[in-house]
């Protein structure tokens, strides 16, 4: 599903964010990606839906080379990855329902199936009496399951998270962590970079440690492995 | 199957079509504020320049009728026979750059005299001091002096007289007017689009995460730039709402007002119809230009995501 082959990820200004990784991540894989700050967790995130693009080296994700896809050809490789974030990155003037439906007007699908589909999707992230609500009328937590309905509205075969739980509490959290169970049990890749320790000990999954650009450690069912 | 997939296609097309105009109505209304912003901008700079545009085609109505006026007087010298005169009109019209030559005989201009200034001056019917004379129009006004001059060095021409001196600084004040009001209308188009522009990047730039949202949803940019360039439309033709209707009105009293006054006068306003019409399909056009331009072209830099 993903594979890196000697990534190398060097920014103008100089800095070095990723140095020369290989990783291999399976279809249905549930992986955290943790590490310190500034240790490349997010420039690896943001190479899969090709937010940054490697230097030198070579990245496929669903069997596609991101080096070297056309930026005209990215919208297309973003339809098939759904992408979660801390501040959850919702349209402030559409409504709930609106924003989930964003993803599928995008792709051109058709009115009847948007709004069957919108509906199913809000349904199972609990949701569906606040389709018309606006974000700012919503709680952090209930935001972050707006933004996972839009992930998964059109099925995607990859998802990708970065700090889903950062800004929720620890409830919220794990609210949000069955949502990811789940949608991880019906055979999407989740890749998810977290600094919530409690989580990564107690719902175990492959996590790959990253330290200045490099992996340092990589185990299924691993634990989370820093003192923050 | 390929037709019917074109078929497809073209549904797709015009359903996402529908889509956009859909949500860049929505956004205008939800927009509040910003739209309104964008629209007072739009209808002030609007307004300037029509108001500026309908003087200014006025001036240059004003100015296009006093040049026209303008005619050389030729005076046919008294020893020319009539066959001699024949020839000198064949002559003058002759001439490049004459548009027309009227003959009128003395008989003929003293009537008109009389005409003017009353009955006395009938008594010169019995021995009329007049001359024959040609009425001499330049195909360009402005040639008139150098016409004028070719027609006096003919034969059995006593004088010709075309108001010398004073056209020329008419002319040259009409000239000036013309190229001042020109440079006027530029600058002033040039700070509309400046202003409106500027403010529709205001209104762009507060949303400028809204479109690094919607390309990580995997919007293509089209899919992103077209309901945004239909809101600047419509910005643009909300905003050349009240200054069509005000030029309009304007232009029904000024009319109202200089057109019995003027009549008989040596220049007259333009007409009410079509050049109203024109002036507010200038504004419109004006209006959706600048909206659409403006989108465009804040929108530009924030679709590199």
């Amino acid at each position: 599903m993903i594979q890196m082959k000697n990534v190398y990820k060097k920014y103008p200004n100089g800095i070095v964010a990723l140095n020369g990784l290989n990783v291999e991540i399976d279809q249905g894989e549930f992986v955290y990606i943790v590490g310190p700050s500034g240790a490349g967790k997010s420039t690896f995130i943001k190479m899969m839906y090709r937010e940054e693009r490697p230097s030198s080296g070579q990245m496929l994700v669903d069997g596609k080379d991101i080096a070297k896809l056309k930026n005209r050809k990215v919208p297309f490789l973003r339809r098939d990855i759904g992408v979660v974030f801390q501040d959850f990155k919702l349209l402030p003037r559409l409504t709930v329902y609106e924003n989930v439906a964003f993803a599928l007007e995008v792709i051109e699908e058709k009115p009847q199936i948007i709004k069957d589909r919108v509906m199913e999707v809000l349904d199972m992230v609990g949701l569906k009496h606040k389709a018309k609500m606006f974000p700012r009328e919503l709680s952090g937590g209930e935001q972050q399951r707006v933004s996972i309905a839009r992930s998964i509205v059109n099925t995607p075969k990859i998802m990708i998270a970065d700090e889903p739980t950062g800004n929720l509490d620890p409830e919220t959290s794990w609210d949000i962590m069955n949502l990811f169970e789940q949608i991880n049990a019906t055979g999407t890749t989740i890749i998810m970079a977290t600094h919530n320790r409690e989580i990564v000990n107690k719902l175990r999954h492959r996590v790959i440690a990253i330290e200045g650009g490099l992996i340092v450690r990589d185990a299924a069912g691993g634990d989370y492995g820093y003192e923050d | 199957m390929c037709a019917t997939q074109l078929e497809v296609i073209t549904a797709m097309k015009i359903r996402t079509f529908g889509r956009h105009i859909k949500e860049s109505l929505k956004s205008l209304g939800r927009n509040g504020w910003m739209t309104f912003a964008s629209v007072s901008a739009v209808t002030v700079t609007l307004l300037l320049v029509g108001v500026f545009v309908m003087i200014m085609m006025n001036l240059n109505k004003v100015a296009d009728d006093l040049e026209n006026d303008v005619e050389i007087k030729v005076f046919v010298s008294l020893d020319a026979e009539e066959e001699e005169v024949g020839e000198l009109e064949e002559e003058i019209s002759g001439l490049s750059g004459v548009e027309s030559a009227v003959y009128s005989t003395k008989e003929e201009e003293l009537t008109d005299l009389v005409l003017d200034f009353g009955e006395e001056l009938s008594l010169f019917e019995q021995s009329n001091p007049l001359f024959d004379v040609f009425y001499v129009k330049a195909t360009e006004p402005q040639q008139t002096e150098a016409v004028a001059k070719e027609i006096a060095a003919l034969e059995y021409i006593e004088d010709v007289e075309y108001g010398e001196g004073k056209i020329e600084k008419l002319f040259d004040f009409l000239n000036a007017g013309r190229n001042v009001g020109l440079v006027l209308i530029l600058a002033l188009l040039f700070t509309a689009m400046f202003l409106i522009s500027n403010t529709i990047r205001i209104t762009i730039v507060a949303r400028r995460t809204e479109i690094e949202i919607m390309k990580l949803v995997g919007a293509t940019n089209w899919f992103v730039r077209v309901p945004f360039i239909l809101e600047g439309m419509w910005l643009g033709i909300l905003g050349s709402i009240i200054p069509i209707g005000l030029v309009v009105l304007l232009y029904q009293k000024i009319t109202e007002f200089a057109q019995p006054r003027l009549s008989g006068e040596l220049f007259q306003l333009l007409e009410f119809s079509p050049f109203i019409y024109q002036v507010s399909a200038l504004i419109l056009a004006m209006g959706v230009f600048i909206g659409i331009w403006g989108s465009f072209m804040s929108i530009r830099k924030f679709l590199r995501v």
